[in-house]
């Protein structure tokens, strides 16, 4: 009788080892906004709402997986998962399916998954694990090479083409830079290199992504093509007023205006359905995710675990400013998911294994530190 | 070196830390900026974006009216509408029209004329509209279409009513046709402040009666909010305010007399015009050559067009009352009763007709060589002698005989419900200075009016005009204003309204002399130049003939007229009424080129007349094309 009491007890217990109940809370709630969401707009769709909240189960799951795992361990795997992310993305580039006229998916038996997003772990990883190793005395060759190692899949994930992610990943190459102290004047340099290679790039782009970043400029100037997706998110945004139309009564959304409306776009979904209001509480949850991000850096055991914790979290801002300010109309239209909300497994895990590794480093902060 | 380290260390964790607090100040700071953006999105342009919205989701769908029924006298359907499914293509949203039509004719037939007519529609129309590539598509059309609509953005298959014309080109004049609404009917429409009623409108009322009662017949436009989706497709109905259907009309015309006046007149160019003395109701009313309606209908296509509007015949000119013709001898009998009633004339004063009159030099001859001998009034209307109206006219004097005319409605729009019509020309010393520029030009010459008389010179009057005339004689001085609508039904609330007769005026007139011009109309018919179509005829009846030359001819010269070509033979004319006592019936036919007016209009005139009255076609007639033959003594003898 004791012992049939204790054990869900001692079960509770050992499954709550390790995870950082303020940042379970703070995803759970984004995620939990997206679901709300996602059923506004997924009427016609019921069956992905019960998908999703298999992603979330899945993405749960790994992220108390990582959880599980001290800092060391990941560090000592780091140059693994590097390589191995190099190996999906060169093996994506020569076999992975084509979906609307972009090769990012790779088929593993039953599930497919973009390859890309292990990237946007391995990158900070890999760069943390670098730096840690010559952390007594980095100069600048050492921030060059970490330049480099970053450039390599952020080339490859461009090539896809996928210029949002591409762009995701080349910024957490930089926080890790920045973090790991690189000077003002390389990271001014730095800068200069990634704005003078902007031209070049303009040429290499395709005419679909220039159409994109001209169409921002001026949205009307293709009301039906490129600009539709801008005016008709910008539309459900400001129409949604501060208290919003209320939730499932989105005319834009449920008339089918908004373009993406489950997964890139579904922050104007959001925005029209609770209006201002809703966009404080979601920028608030935001901004207190990165706080307690930075907070677990600031406080992490070693130069490792503080690059790594910093870059994810600035990771997890940069989702969440490029993607609300893409629909709200100040940045181009590119494939970023909002973070926790967006419909879409693959973004879900990868955020939840982020926030897993967070909570490792914020329970493994006072190891080292005799 | 261990402290060294830890200080090392500890300086490594400041900078970190620092470098942390930069970045949490710029993520603050970052959505700080988002936040802005929201709040001048939902805050400072809400409005904007809300309206914007609404107008996303709301679409404001007219429904057009069904159009009213055009009817004849006794109830047929002259003018219908028939349901009928039509491809259609919205230009806006089609980005290569011309790969589109090209594409769309894979699946059903589109024919040169087709794209012809679109191509015409496409320069004429208001923009933003969808116009027809295919009417009347077959059901095998509609499914093929059906299932390959997904390629076709911005082609639609609609069912849309159109307008039929079961007669044809029977009274095709007094029916006219609808057409697709034009830039400049859209511009009236908005001064009329109608706009608003047509937005559901593709056709407006071009011609006769559908231009004429176009507001009667069009009803009341209803509107249907929808809500609708970025597609385009209507979700559901939000409100709905149902189509009023616009009225029918019925009309005085009886088209089955219709029918026997234009079956009269053959192949031969001209018009007729019938109307009942006692309320001004058009009985029947003829333009030859006429033109079917029906093809007008869904766009006419640019090839029939050209067609009807290049024929030397003019089929779309309403000869009815756009036609303008000298009336020849048949303004005889009212000069002969301006005459009496200025006394001027007796009915027993005589002439000696030697076969001209003579003014200033100049000889004016009758048709007749050698004259009539000694001629009264009633023989100078019987036989028609020119030189008694000669020097009737002369006697009178221009201002007398325009003052006169006037009061029976010549030179002067009898404002029959129709659009279109000529004023003709009254001539008088007046008109010509209006007419006009050169001094020389504007005064009146006295030897002109001689040839007024016997209705020439400047005389031009609308067959219209004419029969108004001879109503107006035949009901004792009364003039009605001619219409063609009987009555206006609403059908929703079953209201009917007459068309009530309009006295335009009483012309005075003494009752002996009325009397007399009816007896000498009686006498052409009996004895004089309508004899001969008129024999055998089984009620009484006056008519007067008449013979309006097309080119001058010079003195001396005599009409030939196998020798001139047939654009410039003599107009026949004929007017008439009956019966002479209490007459049902009055009317004027002019018969363009033919030849003499007894001859060829009266008989046509004849026809139409034992119809009306006996309900059948006259037993013993010459055919109706009359056979080309030397005319005999007694034709010359008459005009």
């Amino acid at each position: 009788m004791e012992l049939a009491q204790l054990a869900p007890r001692r079960l509770a217990a050992r499954l709550a080892e390790g995870i950082d109940g303020t940042l379970l809370a703070i995803a759970l709630a984004l995620a939990a906004i997206g679901l709300a969401t996602l059923y506004s707009a997924s009427q016609d769709d019921a069956a992905r709402l019960t998908a999703q909240l298999a992603n979330l189960a899945f993405a749960l799951a790994a992220m108390w997986l990582a959880a599980q795992v001290p800092p060391q361990t990941l560090m000592r795997f780091a140059p693994a998962a590097y390589l191995a992310g190099i190996a999906l993305l060169v093996a994506v580039a020569l076999a992975g399916d084509v979906v609307n006229g972009a090769r990012r998916w790779l088929h593993l038996g039953v599930v497919r998954f973009q390859p890309s997003e292990v990237m946007k772990l391995a990158l900070p990883l890999m760069l943390a694990w670098y730096f840690h190793k010559n952390e007594a005395a980095l100069k600048l060759r050492d921030f060059a090479l970490g330049a480099l190692l970053a450039a390599v899949p952020v080339a490859l994930i461009a090539r896809q083409p996928d210029l949002g992610t591409a762009a995701l990943v080349a910024a957490v190459g930089v926080y890790v830079l920045f973090f790991a102290g690189i000077g003002w004047k390389p990271l001014a340099a730095l800068a200069l290199l990634v704005l003078a290679s902007l031209p070049p790039l303009w040429g290499l782009l395709h005419e679909y992504q220039r159409k994109r970043i001209l169409t921002l400029l001026d949205p009307t100037q293709d009301p039906l093509g490129a600009g539709y997706h801008t005016i008709q998110s910008t539309i459900a945004v400001g129409s949604g007023g501060i208290g919003g139309k209320g939730w499932l009564h989105g005319t834009q959304a449920h008339l089918e205006f908004i373009p993406e409306r489950h997964t890139d776009f579904i922050f104007a979904v959001y925005a029209e359905e609770f209006g201002l209001a809703g966009g404080v509480v979601l920028l608030a949850l935001y901004v207190a995710l990165v706080a307690r991000g930075l907070m677990i850096a600031a406080n992490a055991a070693t130069f490792f675990a503080r690059l790594l914790a910093a870059s994810i979290t600035l990771m997890l801002f940069t989702y969440a400013f490029v993607n609300i300010g893409m629909v709200s109309g100040i940045l181009p239209v590119v494939g970023v998911p909002l973070p926790f909300v967006s419909y879409g497994g693959s973004a879900l895990a990868t955020l939840f294994i982020g926030i897993g590794i967070l909570m490792s480093i914020h329970q493994h902060r006072k190891l080292v530190q005799t | 070196m261990r402290i060294a380290e830890l200080k090392d260390h500890q300086r490594e964790l400041y900078y970190f830390q620092l470098r942390v607090g930069i970045a949490g100040i710029a993520v603050l700071l970052a959505f700080g900026l988002l936040l802005a953006r929201l709040a001048y999105l939902q805050v400072v342009q809400h409005d904007t974006y809300a309206a914007k919205a609404e107008e996303n989701r709301i679409s404001i769908v007219p429904i057009a009216p069904n159009r009213g029924l055009i009817l004849d006298r006794n109830g047929v359907v002259l003018a219908r509408n028939y349901s009928a499914y039509t491809l259609e293509i919205l230009p806006a949203k089609v980005r290569d029209l011309e790969r589109t039509i090209q594409e769309l004719a894979e699946i059903v037939e589109v024919q040169p004329k087709d794209r012809a007519r679109f191509r015409k529609l496409l320069a004429e129309t208001r923009n933003a509209e969808s116009l027809p590539i295919r009417t009347r598509l077959s059901d095998e059309e509609v499914a093929r279409f059906a299932a390959n609509r997904y390629r076709f953005p911005g082609v639609e298959i609609k069912a849309r009513l159109f307008r039929q014309y079961p007669h044809g080109g029977l009274a095709s004049h007094v029916v006219g046709y609808i057409g697709r609404i034009s830039a400049r009917d859209q511009e009236r429409l908005a001064e009329a402040g109608l706009d608003s009623n047509y937005r559901g409108t593709d056709f407006i009322g071009k011609a006769g009666l559908e231009a004429s009662y176009q507001h009667e017949l069009h009803g009341v436009t209803g509107f249907e909010q929808v809500e609708i989706d970025a597609a385009g497709r209507g979700i559901r109905t939000l409100a709905r305010s149902p189509a009023k259907a616009g009225n029918n009309v019925t009309l005085s015309l009886d088209i089955r007399l219709q029918e026997v006046a234009e079956g009269a007149f053959g192949a031969r160019r001209g018009a007729l015009v019938a109307l009942d003395p006692s309320s001004g109701g058009v009985l029947a009313f003829v333009s030859k050559p006429g033109f079917d309606p029906n093809l007008f209908v869904d766009g006419i296509d640019p090839q029939s067009w050209e067609g009807l509007n290049n024929s030397p015949d003019r089929p779309l000119n309403n000869r009815a009352i756009a036609g303008v013709y000298p009336p020849g001898s048949t303004f005889k009998p009212f000069m002969a009763l301006a005459a009496l009633e200025l006394g001027k004339r007796r009915p027993s004063s005589t002439i000696q007709d030697p076969g001209y009159f003579e003014f200033g030099g100049r000889r004016f001859h009758d048709s007749k060589r050698g004259g009539h001998g000694t001629v009264d009034l009633y023989q100078s209307i019987v036989k028609s002698s020119d030189t008694y109206y000669y020097m009737l006219a002369n006697d009178m004097g221009i201002d007398a005989i325009a003052g006169f005319m006037q009061r029976f409605g010549f030179g002067a729009k009898s404002g029959i419900d129709l659009e279109g019509e000529a004023t003709g020309v009254l001539p008088s010393p007046e008109w010509k200075l209006k007419r006009f520029r050169r001094p020389e030009q504007q005064k009146w010459y006295a030897g002109e009016t001689i040839s007024i008389g016997v209705g020439q010179g400047y005389n031009a009057y609308t067959p219209m005009q004419l029969a108004l005339a001879v109503a107006t004689l035949a009901a004792n001085g009364s003039m009605y204003r001619p219409h063609l609508v009987a009555h206006v039904d609403n059908l929703r609330s079953g209201e009917r309204r007459h068309v009530e007769p309009v006295l335009v005026r009483r012309v005075a007139l003494k009752d002996e002399n009325l009397e007399f011009i009816r007896r000498a109309m009686a006498g052409v018919n009996r004895e004089g130049t309508g004899a001969r179509a008129f024999a055998g005829a089984q009620y009484s009846s006056g008519g007067k003939t008449g013979t309006a030359q097309v080119i001058g001819l010079k003195e001396g010269e005599k009409y030939d007229e196998k020798k001139i070509a047939e654009r410039f033979k003599d107009h026949a004319l004929f007017i008439a009424f009956a019966p002479l006592e209490s007459p049902k019936i009055a009317l004027a036919v002019v018969v363009e080129n033919s030849g003499f007016g007894a001859r060829f209009a009266a008989p046509i005139a004849r026809i139409v007349l034992d119809y009306y009255l006996l309900g059948r076609l006259p037993e013993s007639m010459p055919g109706r094309a009359a056979p080309e033959e030397e005319p005999d003594d007694e034709e010359r003898e008459g005009d």
